[in-house]
């Protein structure tokens, strides 16, 4: 059997701070550390990601759900001994298999972050809490979201109580969002040159 | 007075998740003669899961365009957060800036766009730090006028006010600060296993269920520690452990009805602050075991 390095190179390349795999000694401290590990929400650990992008695995690696487990805790960041980012990395494979068409567009936290936390935020400059319940809530249909509301309708009454939620109206648009949006608009220019998707 | 430069972040706004942080944070600010200017038209920091959407480039352009109209209104002013999240982000950025030419070019193509450059020189900080550093820990120990005697906190101070980049030195494992701050207003700070523990973060949307195990887990060990509430900087901690209680209760059998509160919020009230300068009409779990301190 020889070595099939491509995927770790496209790996190292194009995924953020992708190259630092290079550097995993295999030890699972990162395995060890992960709030999510003991619930049993990951098949891989970082480390098994790690050891299976430099074993070409790409398909197993980018359809994996493993990495939209992450809680951006930083618990494996601070305990690697090698300090590798290794949230860091986890991120970046994410956004990788996202950008591949490999992650599941239906995944939870994939859909969650992707399709209605990022485009909340791009949609006016700032969070808009109370439009991001109400996506989140009716993402499986009308059905569903009422469901779901009624389920946590003692949280929400409370939070209004507290002045800590506004249903409406959804907040408007920050000062200079034209400037915002062509800000990103280049930016993401510039991201997908990286990403060769342009 | 002290002056500086204040990115609030999205879940301070008005009316938003943690307005209760923002009151008690602008009602502490006052009592120490601490101004924040807050950014004029700042944009959200893109908070720990923007990766997904926003890749590298965009993401880290969210910062740098708060950095640059800070910049821009308030010159080498120190930037001040006072959400976990938000300072996080606004620190990784910082360093990717300063320590990776190739993206500092990135992003000021992108933020000449929109008419802004950012050619570094600001120092983002987390309040904490400023209280420790600028403020001192006597002068806010000095402060107390009504000490909360008697009060057992657990001090559950979470992952990203404390992981990657720290405060005061602390280490990762067990930092000390937020329980120094809980001791200074004369309330005990109980010991903690869960003190750096996982609550679940944003994960707390898209999966509700394994991150409601971490939070049970972390209030169960504040309950068995004996506390009658729960401190905590960290504005989405603050959320995960006191509005999904219910929810708590309702998947584990438990009856958890602990109040979760800001540092903030112990300090004003200690200091001689009102009910409400300390928001604590703002809270979901009433914090009835506080009133005895008004």
């Amino acid at each position: 059997m020889t070595y099939d390095l491509t995927f770790a190179k496209e790996v190292y390349e194009n995924s953020e701070e992708g190259h630092w795999i290079k550097m995993c000694m295999q030890c699972g401290v990162c395995a060890g550390s992960c709030p999510m590990g003991f619930l049993g929400a990951w098949t891989h650990s970082p480390r098994q990601l790690f050891q299976m992008v430099r074993a070409g695995l790409r398909d197993e690696v980018l359809s994996s759900t493993d990495m939209w487990m992450c809680t951006s805790c930083y618990n494996c960041i601070v305990r690697c001994p090698r300090n590798l980012p290794i949230t860091h990395i986890i991120h970046g494979l994410a956004r990788y298999a996202s950008v591949q068409g490999k992650a599941d567009p239906k995944q939870s936290t994939h859909h969650f972050a992707k399709d209605i936390f990022w485009e909340n935020i791009v949609a006016t400059g700032r969070v808009g809490e109370a439009a991001l319940t109400m996506k989140l809530y009716f993402k499986d249909g009308i059905g569903e979201g009422i469901k779901q509301g009624l389920e946590m309708k003692d949280s929400a009454l409370g939070m209004l109580k507290a002045k800590r939620l506004k249903p409406l109206p959804f907040r408007g648009k920050i000062k200079g969002y034209p400037g915002f949006k062509a800000m990103l608009k280049k930016a993401f220019e510039l991201e997908n040159q990286k990403e060769g998707k342009a | 007075m002290k002056e500086y430069s204040f990115f609030p972040g999205c879940s301070s706004e008005h009316n938003a998740s943690a307005a209760n942080l923002e009151t008690s944070v602008q009602s502490m600010c006052r009592m120490l003669d601490i101004k924040l200017n807050e950014i004029d038209d700042w944009n959200c920091c893109s908070a720990s899961i923007g990766y997904a959407g926003g890749g590298v480039i965009p993401r880290l352009a969210l910062s740098a365009r708060n950095f640059a109209l800070s910049k821009q209104q308030q010159g080498d002013r120190d930037l001040v957060a006072t959400c976990a999240a938000c300072w996080l982000s606004m620190r990784e950025t910082s360093e990717r800036l300063a320590h990776e030419p190739e993206v500092k070019e990135k992003v000021n193509i992108a933020l000449k766009e929109g008419g802004l450059s950012y050619e570094g020189g600001i120092k983002t900080r987390h309040l904490v730090e400023v209280l420790i550093e600028d403020i001192g820990w006597d002068t806010l120990k000095g402060k107390v006028t009504k000490p909360l005697t008697g009060l057992k906190v657990a001090g559950y101070v979470g992952c990203q006010t404390n992981r990657p980049f720290g405060v005061a030195g602390d280490s990762f494992e067990n930092p000390q600060y937020l329980d120094r701050m809980i001791e200074l207003t004369g309330a005990t700070a109980i010991p903690y296993a869960k003190k750096v523990a996982c609550c679940g973060g944003a994960l707390m949307f898209s999966e509700q269920e394994k991150s409601c195990q971490l939070t049970r887990e972390i209030i169960q060990c504040a309950v068995d520690g004996g506390a009658d509430c729960i401190v905590t900087p960290c504005p989405v901690c603050q959320l995960n452990l006191e509005v999904y209680q219910g929810k708590i209760n309702q998947l584990f059998g438990t009856s958890f009805k602990i109040p979760v509160l800001y540092y903030s919020q112990l300090m004003v009230l200690s200091w001689g602050g009102s009910w409400n300068d300390a928001a604590l009409h703002q809270q979901v779990v009433q914090p009835d075991v506080l009133k005895r301190f008004v």
